[in-house]
């Protein structure tokens, strides 16, 4: 079995912060786009993230849920820099991100990417070693260097490459595509990867496989994952800590156990309730989530939460919560959420 | 997006969604499209008869046929199989057949030089604008817009009829003529690829944006830009042969389709047969290339 | 939609700015000095000052653009330097003639394309399908400048039945449609020019009416048991948007690229009088040609895509 080798030392080298130094650090990132074919151009814009500020510890794996268009994809593009933020600083082991510190080309090497859809996501003219190898290619590596990493890392995602370095994506199922994915996404030897809806578009059981595949390569390569999804069972299994974002802003962040076991933002409460549970006898009891999330375009002053929440007061139509330090390094956004702990 | 010259309507579809049998095992799109080629009777007729009409116009001076331009006034319009002259002879009494042959020289020519050239020069300017959008986009596509204004027939007879006529200012007509077009597909296209993830997913390995266009844009944008440029190819050898007739293009005493309908034209009282026959060959050449074109769509699986 | 339709409107005119800058650009693309070359071989030192005063060839180039496009938005073209006419008028008299023969050879080419189209289209995949299909490759493919001769070949030479070219005797100012005498004169040149709508628009109306088939609105008729003339009734109707589109955008096409059919017959179009002017190297009449055609082809677009947005709103083409 080939291994990838700078990873797989028993200390890494391109460690600079040392293991107290978090691998991400996000400061008041802020990305609005703005509305296309309106009347008015000047005023409407979504405010797809707005003022997200976390750390990212490493070798932990942060899941990040919420409702479709909450700005949770927005995010991974963000921290990809495949787009750029309105504002916000970021900081990679240490190094802003941009600076002397950490060039943009220095964090590519660090920072990769799994897409959601696996059929867009590879090139269908390329064959599956060629796609792996592109990005070795861009960073110098030579044509042969670049062959043997990729048919390297087909045996470390579970691809015999006899088989499947020549083959062409249409020849791949859903779940040998995101293997390949992976892959692609290892071919730089990243120390991070960002995972969005990486697993959602497959079978549960080819879910399942791949998940372990992720746990896996998480242990060998000393990883630290981002894990972006909607579905809150997966992300439960998968990750350290969890942060949930409604409307662009962060809800609540902690640990998975405190937050599942304990959920304290309503909006959590909600999403909670509402996934689906696989024992028919915990049946859902309390009203789930209700309503769409308001238009996200110029949102109103005060919480955002506050049209679907049943616990809202005059206050939340006012003053807008801020993401408060809670026991355990645990953090709410609600105005009542002591008050609201036992509820 | 339908298309000023003949009314297409092309669709950018995306490879084909080969099963994995045994059969489509680890090949590449392009032999897929070879294979789907072969078993096309129809499609291989006209090739063959497309690559026979090349062919004779490459290897005419050895093919041992009568001088193209000698001219005979004792045999002037003789009816077809007259005394060695395969389709009898024209109106200064050379050889029809002979010139049917090296006409083919010219009318091939003003066919295929302008379309492959349009195809170069449209195709990447419409990468270019699809893949870098915004004020580049506005620049390119809004001239582009100009251009399409204007009937093809109309623009490629105001552009040859202002510089004159001559094989050279036919193929710069013909060429300006089909950019517009070929640069709308490939812009349309490259806008689709460019929204796919593996675009993203390129961005986020450090790929400079030329590097991606070369990698990961051109080969996609491929299959449409060469499907609808070889239908092109067909309005190309009408629209050549068009200017020759109109006595732009090519100048006599060349050789060329267009123009020796137009000077047979006058005998049509006398032998309206032999009139006919430049037509024709410029008719089964267009012909030709439209069923190969065709079958290649089908091939290639762009829906039209 | 009407916001839509004016956006539409209001496209055009920088659309027409760039086709007049095109046609101003046509004199300078022309070999040598565009003063020469404006000269037609036998011009007369009136012609030379006449023309000098025209374009103003002393100013700079944006000042003549600037003078020739608010010459030709008031309808003045300059003077023909063969007939000496105005240029205008020369232009709209045989923009009429054109119009004639396009609207003929659209309407006869679309009422043969529904018929075989929606055929095709109703037994898509069959023999029939794959015989109209060859069918409108063919039209698509043959050289109407050739038809024509075929056409004059065997029904003025060889059987007399029809005239072979001109418009008869009436000329072009009373031509009538009514009178057979000088309908006649319209009917090779009308059959010759529909042929390659005619391919494109059975293209067209097979695609949109097996589209249309295909929709589970009508799928559901047809399991309702309604009879196939009713089921293509609706098909028809719901394709009928996109098939009116085609049919002006080839009404359009006709109007500008008359010059081939028009020149074999000796029709007194538009086309026949660019041909002229390429012929004489009559500038004026040459550019004003052009002009007209290019701004009638934008605006025919501008109605096609107006009428479409009407009709069916899922379509904005931009």
């Amino acid at each position: 079995m080939f291994l990838v080798d700078t990873t797989s030392t028993a200390t890494d080298e391109r460690d600079v912060g040392g293991a107290a130094q978090p691998m991400l650090i996000v400061r008041d990132l802020k990305k609005h786009f703005a509305v296309r074919g309106a009347a008015v151009r000047s005023t409407a814009r979504v405010h797809a993230v707005d003022g997200v500020s976390f750390t990212v510890a490493k070798g932990e794996t942060l899941g990040v849920v919420g409702e479709s268009g909450c700005g949770k994809s927005t995010l991974g593009k963000l921290l990809m820099h495949l787009i750029d933020a309105d504002s916000g600083e970021l900081i990679f082991d240490g190094g802003a991100i941009g600076t002397r510190d950490m060039p943009l080309t220095q964090l590519r090497r660090n920072l990769q990417m799994v897409f959601q859809d696996s059929s867009s996501s590879l090139n269908p003219r390329l064959s599956i070693e060629t796609s792996i190898a592109y990005g070795p290619r861009v960073h110098g590596a030579s044509a042969s260097e670049a062959k043997a990493k990729a048919r390297d890392l087909l045996v470390r995602v579970g691809l015999r490459p006899d088989i499947f370095a020549g083959r062409y994506p249409h020849e791949l199922s859903g779940g040998q595509k995101q293997r390949v994915n992976i892959a692609r996404a290892l071919a730089l030897d990243p120390r991070m990867i960002i995972l969005d809806e990486s697993v959602s578009a497959l079978d549960k059981s080819v879910e399942a496989q791949v998940l372990n595949l992720l746990r896996r390569l998480r242990e060998d390569l000393r990883l630290t994952y981002i894990f972006i999804s909607h579905d809150l069972n997966v992300v439960q299994y998968i990750s350290d800590r969890v942060l949930v974002m409604y409307m662009g802003k962060i809800v609540e962040i902690g640990a998975v156990d405190e937050i599942y076991r304990r959920p304290r933002h309503p909006y959590t409460k909600a999403l909670l309730r509402s996934r689906l549970s696989s024992s028919p006898d915990e049946r859902i009891k309390l009203a789930p989530l209700t309503g769409d999330p308001p238009n996200p375009i110029n949102p109103p002053p005060g919480c955002r939460f506050r049209a679907r929440c049943p616990h809202a007061r005059d206050l939340c139509a006012t003053a807008e919560p801020v993401l408060e330090d809670g026991a355990t390094g645990r953090k709410v956004a609600c105005h009542f959420a002591e008050e609201l702990a036992d509820a | 997006m339908t298309d000023i010259t003949t009314g297409n309507t092309i669709t950018f579809q995306g490879p084909p969604a080969v099963s994995g049998g045994a059969e489509a095992r680890s090949r590449g799109y392009w032999a897929g499209v070879a294979r789907r080629l072969r078993h096309d009777r129809f499609t291989l007729f006209f090739l063959a008869l497309a690559l026979l009409i090349i062919l004779g116009a490459l290897i005419a001076p050895w093919l041992g046929l009568p001088d193209p331009f000698q001219t005979s006034m004792a045999r002037r319009l003789k009816p077809i199989g007259f005394k060695g002259h395969l389709l009898g002879t024209d109106e200064l009494g050379r050889d029809l057949f002979s010139r049917l042959v090296y006409g083919g020289r010219t009318s091939l020519l003003l066919g295929i030089v302008p379309v492959v050239l349009a195809t170069l020069i449209g195709g990447l300017l419409g990468v270019v604008a699809g893949f870098f959008g915004r004020g580049v986009n506005m620049l390119i596509m809004r001239v582009m817009d100009v251009f399409y204004a204007f009937p093809s027939v109309l623009l490629a007879v105001a552009i040859s009829g202002t510089l004159g006529g001559g094989i050279l200012n036919g193929l710069i007509a013909l060429t300006l003529v089909f950019i517009p077009s070929l640069c709308r597909i490939a812009e349309s296209a490259t806008v689709q690829i460019r929204a796919l993830d593996y675009i993203e997913a390129a961005r986020a390995t450090g790929a400079s944006n030329w590097s991606i266009i070369r990698t990961h844009v051109i080969g996609n944008v491929l299959t449409p830009v060469v499907v609808y440029a070889s239908s092109l190819i067909s309005v190309a050898v009408l629209l050549g042969a068009g200017l020759s007739f109109l006595g732009l293009g090519v100048e006599p005493p060349t050789p060329d389709w267009g123009q020796m309908l137009s000077s047979l034209r006058q005998s049509i009282y006398v032998q309206p047969l032999i009139c006919a026959l430049p037509g024709l060959a410029i008719f089964l050449t267009s012909l030709s290339f439209n069923f190969i074109s065709d079958g290649l769509r089908r091939a290639m699986d762009v829906k039209a | 939609m009407i916001g839509y339709i004016i956006k539409r409107m209001l496209y055009i005119i920088p659309v027409c700015l760039g086709v007049t800058a095109v046609c101003f650009a046509l004199m300078y693309l022309a070999p040598g000095d565009p003063a020469q070359a404006l000269l037609p071989p036998d011009a007369t030192p009136e012609d030379a000052a006449y023309l000098l005063r025209l374009y103003g060839f002393d100013q700079p180039v944006w000042v003549q653009y600037g003078r020739w496009v608010l010459r030709a938005a008031s309808g003045d073209l300059g003077v023909s330097l063969q007939s000496q006419r105005p240029v205008f008028r020369e232009v709209m008299s045989a923009l009429g003639n054109t119009a004639v023969l396009s609207a003929g050879a659209v309407l006869l080419a679309f009422v043969l394309a529904f018929i075989l189209g929606t055929v095709a289209a109703y037994n898509i995949g069959s023999r029939i399908d794959q015989a109209s299909t060859t069918l409108s490759i063919t039209g698509v493919s043959v050289p109407n400048y050739w038809l024509g001769i075929v056409l004059v070949i065997v029904f003025a030479v060889e059987l007399g039945w029809l005239p072979a070219a001109g418009m008869g005797s009436a000329g072009s100012d009373s031509f009538s449609l009514t009178d057979w005498a000088q309908l006649r004169y319209a009917i090779l040149p009308i059959i010759t020019m529909s042929v390659l709508p005619l391919g494109i628009i059975m293209r067209s109306v097979r695609a949109s009416v097996a589209e249309a088939l295909g929709q589970e609105s009508i799928q559901l008729l047809r399991a309702k048991g309604l009879p196939p003339y009713a089921i293509l009734t609706h098909a028809v109707k719901n394709a009928f948007p996109q098939i009116l589109a085609v049919m002006g955008l080839q009404f359009g096409f006709l109007v500008g690229g008359s010059i081939l059919v028009e020149t074999i017959f000796n029709w007194p179009g538009t086309g026949f009088l660019l041909g002229k002017a390429i012929l004489t190297r009559d500038v004026p009449l040459l550019q004003g040609t052009i002009l007209v055609l290019s701004i009638s082809f934008v605006i025919i677009n501008l109605v096609v895509d107006v009428l479409q947005s009407i009709f069916d709103p899922r379509v904005r083409r931009t």
